[in-house]
């Protein structure tokens, strides 16, 4: 076998490892509901798109879309705001206890989360914030900005302090060398580290369990994993609900591939 | 320079306050709430400090010592497929040939799925009447058809599929991020003194990328003790408390039973079990690189 047949043979195999199980949901999501239950399953579905106005209709999807919009929306933009001043602090004054501040932070992002689960559950209950958007998003505000601060910093350290220093120069405060020089430099790693922000927050169920058990706040993830089922479970919905929950990862993903893939190794070598 | 310190601190204050109030606290609150005797649905006993009662009955509890061993099992299984298979599509996808670009972006799409998608996904799959593995295995007889899920012998399996498949691309990616940092030149070197392929991977590849490999363990590790949502969707803990994970086993005593002192000192044992793996890996890797680095 010649090493392009082999290579091939092997994308080939990586290629349907990844993407027949998702091709599988996808296709029971278009079934109609004889052709759920077929067996020998049916291969190509009609096309029916019942499941997804059932789903919509029937068990309140654009709720859960709408609380995922917001929560994960709003959590990324705090995270990102409060990130990349923190990241730049320890990107510019490369200092002892700067560093000690990353480590902190590293060991925080390993913290399993059923060790903190009930005492964010009391906190929140205190301020009265269970069930509410806020509440939830402060929450996913603390678990992302390990993270987000680690990949920002790696991108801040890119941009030169040369310029910066002119501009410091040239009459501009800190503030606004910050805002008008090294943001909009940074400005594609600070996409990057929104993406993986955003996609850590949509896709985050344990904290939305136990934080949202009101049905009307609920995010995707609870109302996929608890779609109600009486007799039977609604598969047909289930399956529309999570294409409608994962299609926009997957642009999101293959647009920005490089941007994802070097910001995973930025947080991740740099370690 | 002092100004700047000062401002240094202040930017970097509102992420510590976040930080604090959601993780440093929490965790020290668990520790704290482990020592005590605190049952919401039993709200007329207070709360008593018991002293080490919570650890000695977790030591006494059958449950608890099978979630244990349940963990330590799906942890050690699936980070060493996930490595595996990691590490032959990060060898793929570090060639160059047509086509390599869309590859990278088809090895996201596991990632980037929620896993409570990838959870129900497969729970359709393993499905006792309609599921895709049992038609694979027995075609259209249905009267063969397995529920593994519902099976004691097959339901950590089926989870441990789930697992795999989802995380495999990370691990993949950042192997791939170790290999290449490997010069070609090192290649053709090993080439000119006739080596094989497999005394390239064996003697360059292999000892090159050890640091990606031990951080893709680091990582899938702490990640793969924190295993929540598959087993909370694809068997709620059972059947017989067979993938009764500790993270599951803990949020069923805080969340569902109440036992809030208990539930703590659970969450603490699986604390210390991150802890305890996470220095191991780090002592290995910063002993590593200071060898590395010897001249």
């Amino acid at each position: 076998m010649s090493r392009s047949t082999a290579l091939k043979f092997f994308s080939c195999g990586i290629a349907l490892y990844c993407l027949v199980p998702f091709l599988w949901l996808v296709l029971t999501s278009l079934k109609s509901s004889a052709e759920l239950t077929a067996i020998p399953p049916t291969l190509i579905p009609s096309l029916h798109w019942g499941f997804y106005r059932s789903a919509l209709k029937d068990y309140g999807l654009l709720g859960y879309i709408t609380n995922s919009v917001i929560v994960a929306g709003a959590a990324t933009l705090i995270t990102i705001t409060i990130g990349s001043l923190a990241a730049y602090s320890v990107a510019r004054l490369r200092r002892g206890w700067t560093n000690v501040y990353l480590m902190l932070l590293l060991a925080i992002s390993m913290f399993p989360q059923i060790a903190i689960a009930g005492p964010v559950w009391s906190l929140l209950d205190r301020f009265n914030w269970l069930n509410t958007y806020q509440g939830l998003a402060a929450a996913y505000i603390a678990l992302s900005l390990p993270l987000a601060i680690w990949i920002l910093t790696t991108f801040f350290r890119e941009v030169p302090s040369e310029i910066e220093e002119a501009a410091l120069i040239d009459g501009c405060s800190r503030m606004q060398a910050l805002y008008r020089v090294v943001l909009p430099l940074a400005a594609p790693g600070i996409l990057t580290a929104a993406l993986l922000v955003f996609i850590q927050a949509w896709n985050e169920f344990f904290f939305a369990l136990i934080i949202m058990t009101d049905p009307n706040v609920q995010t995707l993830p609870v109302g996929i994993a608890l779609f109600p089922g009486e007799y039977t479970m609604p598969w047909g919905e289930i399956a529309a609900a999570s294409t409608i929950a994962t299609v926009p990862l997957i642009l999101l993903a293959l647009i920005f591939q490089r941007g994802i893939v070097r910001g995973l190794s930025a947080g991740a070598v740099k370690g | 320079m002092r100004s700047s310190h000062r401002l240094a601190f202040l930017f970097m204050l509102p992420s510590f306050v976040f930080v604090a109030l959601f993780s440093l606290f929490p965790i020290i609150d668990s520790l704290r709430l482990s020592f005590y005797r605190l049952i919401l649905t039993l709200p007329w006993l207070g709360q008593k400090m018991v002293g080490w009662e919570n650890y000695r009955d977790i030591w006494q509890d059958p449950v608890a010592f099978q979630s244990f061993k349940t963990t330590l099992v799906f942890v050690a299984v699936t980070i060493t497929f996930e490595l595996l298979f990691g590490l032959a599509i990060a060898l793929v996808l570090n060639e160059t040939f047509r086509g390599r670009g869309l590859m990278r972006a088809i090895v996201l799409i596991p990632w980037a799925i929620p896993t409570v998608v990838s959870a129900q996904t497969w729970r359709f799959l393993f499905n006792d009447r309609y599921g895709l593995v049992n038609f694979a295995l027995f075609g259209s007889d249905s009267s063969h058809y397995l529920a593994p899920l519902a099976d004691p012998h097959f339901a950590l399996f089926a989870i441990m599929v789930a697992e795999i498949w989802k995380t495999t691309p990370f691990a993949a990616l950042i192997l791939l991020s170790g290999l290449q940092t490997i010069s070609d030149d090192l290649y053709e070197a090993a080439s000119i003194d006739g080596a094989s392929a497999w005394q390239k991977f064996r003697h360059v590849t292999l000892p090159l990328i050890k640091p990606a490999l031990l951080l893709a363990l680091l990582f899938r590790t702490i990640d793969s003790l924190r295993v929540f949502d598959l087993v909370f969707i694809m068997t709620q803990g059972g059947p017989a408390d067979t993938t009764n994970v500790l993270q599951f086993y803990g949020y069923k005593k805080t969340f569902a039973e109440g036992m809030v002192g208990y539930g703590s000192a659970i969450a603490v044992v699986v604390f210390l079990l991150c802890l305890i793996l996470s220095i191991i890996y780090l002592r290995i890797l910063k002993l590593d690189r200071i060898e590395g680095s010897a001249p």
